[in-house]
């Protein structure tokens, strides 16, 4: 049966009580090193902040799960190894991992936290799923942003594990944990150091017409308008010309936020357990508005009420929103 | 990284004469709210890192000064300058002063802000992605906590200041 448990995102110890008091079923949230996908620049958990913040949750019966999701360099796990031990002293609820060797480490030495498959892992096919689950004793994966409600439907009759769906934020449809985009410019890898587009190789540049470009490592990778919307500075959502293309467009994908809140009775309805929030690098005042309004549609659908959502388009990237494959394969 | 020229502010006439009275008037205020904010909220420093020394420059567009910080915990700075005689800056921020305001205060959110242009960044990205999470990082809010310096006066004053904003954004989203 789908618990529709509310998976909420925080960078920052304040951030993880703004969730809690929101009513986050349960919080992600990472270190401040490249053991965690939102590795950016005063963000994240020293070790007592998280012991802090995992009271705080517990007190308020809010779960704390650690973002341990990005891959070690060949021979260098020690980082993540001991930041799994930190997190199993600190009293974490679960580990969301990606790579098989930290999977693998914390089975043996800290069967009694939970293991979640991170979306980093991109299973998404029953195989996959269950290869994590046999060998690793994984209770939940997180399953990419590349599936319809009634493949994940299909999914659930064939894998024993939960089922974790993002509802809103960030779009990210590259095949997940093997993106390499933001290594090809900057040297710095997405998945191994956790950060994509670093912000010390981002620059803005306002024209004098008022239009703004956006650069990575010296490279334009959009230009916006005077009054256009923009979006964040990543090369797969970049604005590009082509000799086929010399107007620009968007190669890869556009800034655009995913947001399924209309198709939350349906996911619930196809066994999904927990819904996640993007938004790690957001601040308090994104994570108590997103927050507060899932809270409410959430339960309104558990009531047998009709959801009435807040509108969360100004929060999105671009101010754009779509329910990309969950509704759709033709959302491209 | 590259630290791009700020771009240029204009000027209107008889400005520089009323930007340098209007630092003159609110330096002293200025210097007890960053005070107060560095012993009240000691830990945002340590988010900072490296950019505890760099040079900012917050730039609210109604007003008729540009705010100058430079977050040392050693040497904390916060002082009014008129835009003609801002000091190059390591990065810069730019908006309507109560968007600003609302930012620190959690009020707003900078992404969604950034997108649709209400913000502005320039320079160093990084130092400002380091100083938007430290401020974040903060509990309550400076506004009210500021306001609150000055005893009922400043909370009246807050308080239209809001309604004020919200009116103009409010008609500034029907045009």
């Amino acid at each position: 049966m789908s618990l529709a448990e509310l998976i909420c995102p925080a960078g920052t110890p304040a951030a993880l009580r703004t969730a809690v008091d929101a009513g986050a079923d349960a919080v992600y949230c990472g270190f401040q090193d490249a053991t965690n996908a939102r590795n950016f620049p005063g963000l994240n958990f020293t070790p007592d902040e998280l012991a802090a913040s995992v009271a705080y949750a517990h007190e308020r019966g809010t779960k704390v799960l650690l973002a341990l999701n990005t891959y070690p360099p060949a021979g260098k796990v020690d980082l993540w190894y001991q930041a799994a031990d930190i997190g199993a002293r600190t009293g974490v609820d679960a580990f969301i991992v990606a790579d098989m060797g930290v999977a693998d480490y914390i089975a043996r030495v800290h069967p009694q936290v939970r293991l979640h498959l991170s979306v980093q892992a991109a299973a998404s096919s029953p195989e996959a799923i269950r290869y994590y689950c046999e060998n690793f004793g994984v209770k939940r994966v997180v399953l990419p942003r590349i599936l319809t409600i009634p493949e994940i439907r299909q999914i659930r009759t064939e894998i024993p594990c939960e089922i974790e769906t993002f509802i809103f934020g960030n779009h990210g449809l590259m095949v997940e944990g093997r993106c390499s985009l933001t290594n090809f410019l900057t040297g710095q890898s997405t998945n191994m150091d956790g950060v994509c587009s670093p912000a010390s190789d981002v620059e803005y540049v306002r024209d004098a017409d008022g239009s703004m470009s956006s650069q990575l490592a010296g490279f334009t990778i959009d230009r916006f308008g005077p009054e256009e919307k923009a979006g964040y500075p990543t090369i797969c959502k970049g604005r590009y010309t082509a000799p086929h293309r010399p107007e620009g467009y968007y190669a890869f994908e556009e800034p655009v936020s995913l947001n399924l809140s209309r198709l939350l009775p349906e996911l619930i309805d196809a066994g999904v357990h927990a819904f996640k929030i993007e938004g790690r690098q957001r601040s308090k005042s994104y994570v108590r508005g997103v927050v507060r309004a899932f809270r409410a549609a959430v339960d309104d659908i558990r009531a047998g009420r009709q959801a009435n959502m807040a509108d969360l388009v100004a929060l999105t990237e671009g101010q754009k929103q779509t329910q990309g494959a969950f509704e759709t394969k033709k959302w491209r | 990284m590259s630290i791009s020229s700020e771009t240029p502010f204009p000027r209107r006439p008889g400005e520089s004469v009323v930007a340098r009275l209007s630092c003159l008037a609110v330096q002293p205020i200025l210097t007890r709210i960053v005070r107060r904010i560095a012993t009240r909220h000691p830990s945002l420093f340590a988010r900072l890192g490296p950019h505890q020394a760099t040079d900012f420059l917050i730039d609210p567009q109604e007003l008729p000064f540009a705010l100058h910080l430079r977050p040392d915990p050693q040497a904390l700075l916060l002082r009014a300058v008129p835009r003609g005689a801002a000091p190059r800056a390591g990065a810069t921020i730019r908006g309507r002063f109560l968007l600003l305001l609302e930012l620190i205060d959690a009020e707003q959110d900078g992404d969604a802000a950034f997108f649709s242009r209400d913000l502005e960044v320039s320079g160093d990205t990084e130092a400002v992605v380091r100083l938007r999470n430290a401020l974040d990082d903060m509990d309550g809010s400076l506004a009210e906590e500021t306001a609150a310096m000055f005893g009922p006066p400043g909370r009246a004053i807050l308080a239209r200041l809001r309604r004020t904003y919200v009116g103009e954004t409010t008609a500034l989203e029907n045009t």
